[in-house]
């Protein structure tokens, strides 16, 4: 059954190609050995200098995304960067299952046997001992360790006060105002169907999703895999076939190796961003959660209390039990 | 006199003859035996940088799997090249590209000078070391191994069995015993051409040609024939994981690898910059005369190991998840549950506080929010006091309490009236301390200004689920501290267990409790239990209580006044 899924998904993937435009192709500069990243952006102009910068700076070759038909001018921004190849569509970001069918098909097109990085532009990725070793440290370790794909839980960052005191300037590391985490109140349960495990929590369970827990959104994720052309994203980057993949846990006691995903949405950008995405209903589940959002920010939109905890670095994450180093030393 | 290297090299060739050059910058030949899977260009390439280097000779060149017997054949090979090539060698050292001298060469031809006659190499026989991966220690011995355990893993591991199962055995050549260990070693030049020249090598090479991972059991086994003095270690440092593999060393590393004293250290990350140019350029160091101590890289990789293996107890999360059994510790800390207290004491919760300093808890589980200590919404790790995110997944709420507020010992209130589908998580778990006083749920009924059919209902439906929760309790699979009372028993001597139930939290030095906790008023109790038995409803799990004689003048027994001594 699940063999037919990914099939599916791939011919799916295969078919929505022809929503993709080539804005500036640069492929042919990819070197077998590379590191590439692959992402999706509507008017995420803003962010768009850090990130590159921080994921330069990580040891990433090659930036492959694609364009949502942004307005804001990032489309041009990221056509004159040179380690970038980038594509633009108009079509519907719900219809191409929020991205991940064009993700897909620029995988299984150029991402075969590389070790490929999927984030969205508001995702800083960190992996431990990130401070001391660069991302190909990572991929060597994993490769002589025989493990294809890596998870990182996506953690909701968040400034003190309200989400708009602070503005946010291009180039800026959004970390300095969205600074804050919650450490400790994550749930997990096992998808019995891909295998993945289903994490919830965090700040947007705790302030929006209090009473229906469940509708709250997920936090894992496998943003990093050593790509076949036979793989397939399923659900954003939360689950992927074959299912194998998924199985970035330990299930006998041990811990493996995971990172993590900051997640730098609850910047002075986010209220534009909820509203926007209100008209457009092109969010997953209906944009319930965006709505749920709505709500919860007009009456307080500060995420802080009173034991949030401030992000130093990664080894506080691993202390905290957010990630872990595994068996790498 | 010198030291004669030996490299294997099979990739980061750029490397390897960094390192080369710097062996031979102090003296030492060395003969590289490159893997043939390197392609020709890339190896014709590093030849004719390195050939031109008069202390620099290529081997014949075999196709080295890992833990192949290619891997002996290439050594043997370098190794006779460096003994016929250089009379003047005394110790070979057997190294690989990715190894990295730490300590300035001259260190350690002056250490090997000083002990002409030892031989380093490490070799245990397999009885007494369990460092096989695979769980094959003597079997690796007397069994055959045709299939790559690499790439045929599954004809491998059939033929494993095969042999097992019609009990085949493989006759050991008379006069040796195995060992094995570290396939890095420094042989005396004695040692190395008894093993060379010896007239039984051709049977000993056929017998190891069949023998699992022969690179770890050639030379560890045929120098225990000839050497007169080993010293069963290797000069090399290198750790291994779980899996067998060697761990990696990086830039952060490099004041580990420097406090280390090793002379040499595998396997370096071949992007790792700074740790080369430290250890290969660096001529300012300090000279040291020190033993190898690799003790503190020692503890850092055998943490590693066990976090891999093992990880932290009490801790769920995105790569640690175990099955139910395999938790290593189902919560990370101690913690104690009560059940009844509340109902039975007055100010149960600040005497509890004040007689143990830990953290004490209304009813983590009840049914409107989880009263947190001290009445907060909100606790450590942002756990929020939410009934709803709570009852989702009980069980990641009471670990996640548990992990938050490590150090700290929780306690909490617990009953039939909360959340119960908790009860048999707390009751196998090993740390949790778990005192019931049955039935005193029926306390607060008989407190309450209720119509008695309501008390009534309620009564019989708290006493089902306090009797089933009870039945969890007393089953075999509970592994918690467990200790139940009935009402009527608690009541008749109460500091007797609470000085237990206190002394086993043992937060603060033992000493007699001074203050008792006031129990409540159970004037008519009895009589209400009575009143409930005479409409239908015999409440049993608080034990016997007698029916209070009606005070006959409305006067009750008057209390003693304390003595005030002066």
């Amino acid at each position: 059954m699940l063999r037919l899924q990914r099939r599916r998904w791939r011919i799916r993937a295969f078919r929505k190609r022809r929503n993709l435009r080539a804005i500036s192709n640069r492929t042919d500069q990819i070197r077998s050995s590379d590191i590439l990243l692959f992402s999706t952006q509507r008017n995420e102009g803003v962010r768009l200098p850090y990130f590159l910068k921080y994921y330069r700076e990580m040891g990433v070759d090659h930036f492959l995304i694609v364009d949502n038909d942004s307005t804001d001018g990032s489309l041009d921004y990221l056509a004159r960067q040179p380690d970038v190849s980038v594509w633009t569509t108009r079509a519907s970001y719900k219809r191409a299952r929020f991205g991940v069918d064009w993700m897909n098909w620029l995988q299984m097109k150029y991402g075969h046997d590389h070790w490929c990085l999927t984030v969205d532009p508001d995702e800083l990725f960190l992996y431990p001992f990130c401070d001391t070793r660069p991302i190909r440290a990572l991929t060597d370790w994993l490769d002589a360790s025989s493990i294809k794909s890596f998870g990182a839980m996506l953690l909701d960052m968040y400034p003190k006060g309200r989400i708009d005191a602070a503005p946010y300037s291009p180039g800026q590391d959004p970390l300095e105002i969205a600074s804050w985490f919650d450490a400790g109140n994550y749930t997990i349960s096992k998808n019995p169907r891909f295998g993945n495990l289903w994490i919830q929590g965090g700040p947007r369970a705790r302030m929006f999703f209090t009473e229906e827990p469940a509708r709250a959104p997920a936090l894992n994720k496998v943003p990093l895999v050593k790509w076949n052309r036979r793989y397939a994203y399923v659900s954003s980057t939360h689950n992927l076939l074959p299912r194998g993949l998924n199985l970035v846990y330990d299930e006998w006691g041990g811990e493996k190796a995971s990172g993590v995903l900051l997640h730098t949405k609850f910047l002075d950008t986010f209220s534009v961003k909820a509203e926007e995405e209100l008209d457009r209903r092109q969010h997953y589940g209906g944009s319930k959660e965006y709505i749920a959002y709505a709500e919860g920010l007009k009456d307080n939109p500060d995420l802080w209390c009173k034991w949030s905890e401030k992000y130093i670095n990664w080894r506080q994450l691993e202390i905290l039990g957010l990630m872990s180093k595994g068996n790498w030393a | 006199m010198s030291v004669g290297i030996v490299m294997l090299v099979h990739t980061a060739l750029g490397r390897a003859e960094q390192v080369a050059r710097h062996w031979t910058a102090a003296g030492c030949p060395v003969v590289i035996h490159v893997d043939s899977k390197v392609p020709k260009a890339a190896y014709e390439t590093f030849r004719d940088a390195l050939e031109i280097d008069p202390m620099i000779r290529f081997s014949r060149r075999y196709r080295c799997e890992w833990g192949s017997w290619a891997l002996v054949q290439a050594s043997q090979d370098a190794s006779e090249m460096m003994l016929a090539a250089h009379p003047d060698v005394r110790h070979v050292y057997l190294a690989s590209g990715s190894c990295l001298p730490l300590r300035p060469v001259e260190e350690l031809i002056a250490y090997l000078a000083e002990r002409p006659r030892t031989d380093f190499i490490e070799s245990a026989t397999t009885a007494d070391v369990p460092w096989t991966v695979g769980g094959l220690d003597e079997e690796r011995f007397t069994m055959r191994f045709p299939f790559s355990w690499r790439r045929q893993r599954y004809l491998f591991d059939r033929f494993v069995e095969l042999q097992r199962a019609v009990g085949y055995r493989r006759r050991i050549p008379a006069g040796i015993v195995p060992h094995m260990g570290s396939q890095w070693w420094c042989l005396t030049r004695q040692t190395l051409t008894a093993i060379l020249q010896d007239p039984k090598r051709p049977k000993y090479d056929a017998y190891f040609r069949s023998v699992w991972i022969p690179d770890e059991s050639y030379f560890q086994t045929l120098a225990r024939l000839y050497s007169t003095n080993i010293e069963s270690r290797s000069l090399t440092l290198s750790k291994f994981d779980f899996q067998g593999k060697p761990h990696i060393f990086y830039d952060d590393h490099l004041q580990l690898l420097r406090r280390s004293d090793c002379f040499v250290a595998r396997k370096i990350w071949p992007h790792a910059e700074r740790i080369y140019d430290a250890f290969l350029t660096d001529a300012a160091r300090q000279k040291n005369r020190m033993e190898p101590n690799p003790g503190k890289i020692d503890r850092i990789f055998a943490r590693a190991v066990d976090r891999r293996t093992r990880g932290r107890a009490g801790l769920y999360m995105q790569s640690r998840y175990p099955n139910m059994g395999w938790e290593n510790g189902v919560t990370a800390g101690k913690y104690s549950v009560f059940q009844g207290f509340a109902e039975l004491f007055q100010g149960f919760e600040p005497w509890l506080t004040k007689a143990t300093g830990a953290q004490v808890h209304g009813h983590l589980f009840a049914p409107e929010r989880a009263e947190f200590a001290g009445g907060q919404r909100i606790l450590n790790g942002a756990l929020s006091d939410s009934a709803a995110l709570r009852d989702y997944n009980p069980r990641a709420f009471l670990t996640n309490l548990i992990w938050n507020t490590r150090g700290e010992r929780q306690c909490f209130q617990y009953g039939p009236a909360d959340n119960t589908k908790i009860n048999w998580q707390i009751s196998r778990d090993p740390n949790a301390q778990f005192s019931v006083i049955s039935g005193a749920w029926a306390v607060p009924l008989f407190k309450s200004n209720r119509d008695f059919a309501d008390l009534r209902q309620e009564a019989a439906a708290l006493q089902k689920i306090e009797a089933k929760m009870l039945d969890e309790l007393r089953s075999p699979d509970a592994k918690a501290r467990i200790r139940i009372w009935t009402m009527a028993e608690f009541i008749e001597a109460p500091m007797e267990p609470l000085q237990l139930i206190i002394d086993e939290i043992g937060q603060r030095p033992s000493r007699r409790l001074t203050e008792a906790p006031r129990l409540e008023d159970l004037t008519g109790f009895g009589q209400f239990l009575q009143n409930l038995k005479n409409h239908g409803m015999h409440p049993y799990l608080m034990g016997d209580f007698p029916v209070d004689p009606a005070p006959r003048h409305g006067q009750r027994p008057q209390r003693k006044p304390y003595l005030v001594k002066k």
